[in-house]
């Protein structure tokens, strides 16, 4: 093939992908349109946003007045913004730490050890699955009344485990079930131990699952608010930044300089999050360990 | 170094026997074949020595020492698996030491024995890379580097090569070879190709639905297969069987196969005398069947007619299918042979190496 015929094949494949990149080029902008907006909007000045649409502080993008990061600093100290991040840290990550830790224990034991009563409780597990979360939130905050866990760190912790763990359990199950038999037996025969086997080749050859499973947990917890909001709720020493932007909402509902900035605040763990952690949902961490 | 002893084993998977009354001893040092075709309950009589399976009934022992409650860790064995299994996120180091480290040994007593085992094996240069960097042949090595380092009394090999290559079967085939002469430890490896059992084998056990047909050495199993299955299990291209009778002939008995008969030799006629006119499966190995423009010497020929069906040549021989009054066999013969397609020619069957089995039985008549 010369390099004319080449480039013809090359221009034609082109041409061929042309009609369905610019569709998704059009849904992408579409998509990303209003959060870029607002990204812009939480950098203008109340006057700005109020007189002239977002767009407009583009066509000078290097004109330095028009920037301020004083919505920022608002929202963090005037508006507790700052202490909710903080709050929101607390609550995500053992949120996201504890029920992953049970779910691989118990992903383990479910797939690769013999006890009587394992299918049925694992049934068990799997039907819990489909109880929606709303049911049982009441039960859980009268018990949780009861035994004052309410309002506390610890009692929303446990709801969001408990509410995450079926979940976990039946994607690490699946995950972790359908590695090769044959390295179980060989690290059995190698002398490790059913803990020795979880944390040494079960763990680490885990990591896709359980990261992927970790991001939807973090951005679930992360993003929540009904939950928060019935376990925790909105004191000021507690309340994490859905719940404190929810209350902005209602305060300060005109205020879009600050709204945006909130908004962006609360946007910016989950965006890390996932653009540090994707690459575990593309990663293939078994290649080469079996013949395939 | 241990001998190994499986003393009446079996395993039941509910209502199918897997393994059925084993009765095996293998010496110490030996290097054992099971062999067998797929579902003959090799992988499990292994698996049953490595602790892998819980055996339903019978004892298996290594050494002195019953070892039907001892965990896989503690029964002193290694195994290399016929998918490698190899831990995918270690180093080929870290996946010949990862067994050494669980057992407490000492790092650099770790590191020597790895080293030289990679020395061994010629994959002292890969000891940095992960599984998932290595060739097939490769990491079939370094699976065998795993089991070696361990130094056990015992080596379980389940189908190692079947998932390497012709060429690199052939070359890894001999160096097991070597392997087990080196490191004098006892071998037991499962395969369902015969060749291999025939070339590694001190002895070869010969399995079938669960049950053993026949453990002998390699040359003994060639020359004397105990049943009307190890004849064909063992050889290639398989024995030819042919149904047919034993007759009075004059003084002497024959073979008569409806469409030909061949007279047994006097000297071996002794085992025959009660099966006179009484069914029976005749073989011979298409190695013993041979043109008689180009006899070997010292062979007691019986000629046969037959048409000529199919030739294969393969250089050092022709592959020849004939067929005799609707019976077809296939003969390894002189490649210096001219034969036409269709033709009628004469073969002789040397009837030294015959072999007569029981009709209803199957089992050889000796």
């Amino acid at each position: 093939m010369n390099t004319y015929q080449a480039r013809s094949t090359a221009l034609q494949r082109f041409l061929r992908a042309a009609p369905v990149r610019a569709i998704i080029l059009v849904i992408c902008t579409i998509w990303t349109l209003p959060t870029a907006g607002m990204l812009v909007s939480s950098f203008r000045s109340a006057n700005n946003i109020r007189s002239s649409g977002w767009w407009t502080g583009l066509v000078h993008p290097f004109e330095a007045t028009q920037w301020t990061i004083e919505n920022y600093s608002t929202v963090l100290t005037a508006d507790g913004m700052a202490n909710a991040f903080i709050n929101s840290l607390i609550i995500t990550i053992p949120s996201t730490v504890i029920p992953i830790t049970i779910a691989a224990f118990a992903a383990y034991a479910f797939a690769w050890m013999k006890f009587p009563g394992r299918d049925l409780l694992f049934i068990i597990v799997v039907a819990l699955l489909v109880v929606p979360l709303q049911m049982a939130l009441i039960p859980i905050f009268r018990l949780y009344n009861d035994i004052e866990l309410g309002g506390t760190f610890l009692g929303t912790w446990l709801a969001h485990t408990g509410f995450g763990l079926p979940l976990a359990i039946y994607l690490l199950y699946n995950y972790i079930a359908q590695l090769p038999r044959e390295l179980f037996e060989s690290v059995f025969i190698d002398g490790a131990s059913h803990f020795t086997a979880f944390r040494r080749l079960v763990l680490p050859l885990s990591i896709p699952a359980i990261a992927s499973f970790a991001i939807f947990q973090f951005l679930w917890v992360w993003n929540d608010l009904l939950v928060a909001l019935v376990f925790l709720g909105t004191a000021p020493d507690v309340a994490i930044v859905t719940s404190r932007l929810s209350a902005m909402i209602g305060t300060k509902g005109e205020a879009w300089h600050l709204l945006t900035a909130g908004a962006f605040i609360t946007m910016v763990v989950p965006l890390i999050v996932f653009f540090a952690l994707q690459r575990y949902f593309v990663r293939g961490l078994l290649a080469g360990s079996v013949k395939g | 170094m241990a001998s190994v002893t499986y003393d009446h084993v079996y395993k039941r998977f509910g209502d199918v026997v897997a393994v059925n009354d084993l009765q095996i001893e293998i010496k110490d040092k030996e290097f054992l074949v099971l062999v067998g075709p797929s579902g003959c309950g090799k992988s499990t009589a292994l698996r049953l020595l490595a602790g892998l399976e819980s055996i339903s009934d019978g004892e298996i022992s290594i050494g002195d020492r019953v070892v039907n409650d001892v965990a896989p860790k503690d029964r002193d064995i290694a195994m290399v698996f016929q998918s490698y299994a190899l831990y995918p996120h270690m180093s080929v180091y870290d996946n010949m030491a990862f067994g050494l480290k669980l057992r407490g040994m000492p790092k650099d007593e770790i590191k020597r024995r790895v080293e030289e085992a990679g020395d061994v094996l010629g994959i002292e240069a890969l000891l940095d890379r992960k599984p998932r960097q290595l060739s097939g042949g490769q990491r079939q090595r370094v699976a065998l580097g795993r089991a070696i380092v361990r130094e056990p009394n015992v080596f379980l090999l389940d189908e190692p090569l079947s998932n390497l290559d012709a060429k690199l079967r052939v070359q890894t085939r001999a160096e097991i070879s070597k392997l087990h002469k080196r490191l004098q430890t006892t071998f037991i490896y499962v395969t369902h190709d015969q060749v291999e059992a025939m070339t590694m084998a001190d002895r070869i056990a010969v399995m079938k639905d669960g049950i053993l047909q026949q453990l002998d050495t390699p040359q003994n199993l060639y020359d004397h297969p105990a049943n009307r299955f190890v004849a064909g299990f063992i050889g290639s291209p398989s024995m030819n069987f042919f149904d047919a009778h034993v007759r009075q002939n004059g003084g002497g008995i024959k073979v008569d196969a409806g469409s030909f008969s061949v007279d047994i030799p006097q000297s071996q006629a002794g085992p025959y005398q009660g099966y006179v006119d009484k069914a029976v499966v005749f073989g011979v190995r298409p190695e013993d069947i041979h043109n008689p423009d180009f006899p070997p010497p010292n062979i007691t020929p019986a000629p046969v007619s037959a048409k000529v069906e199919v030739t294969e040549l393969m250089g050092n021989e022709i592959f020849a299918y004939f067929n005799n009054g609707g019976h077809s066999f296939v003969g390894r013969v002189d490649p210096r042979s001219q034969y036409g397609l269709d033709q009628d020619v004469q073969v002789v069957f040397n009837m030294d190496n015959m072999h007569v089995f029981d009709k209803d039985t199957e089992q050889a008549i000796r």
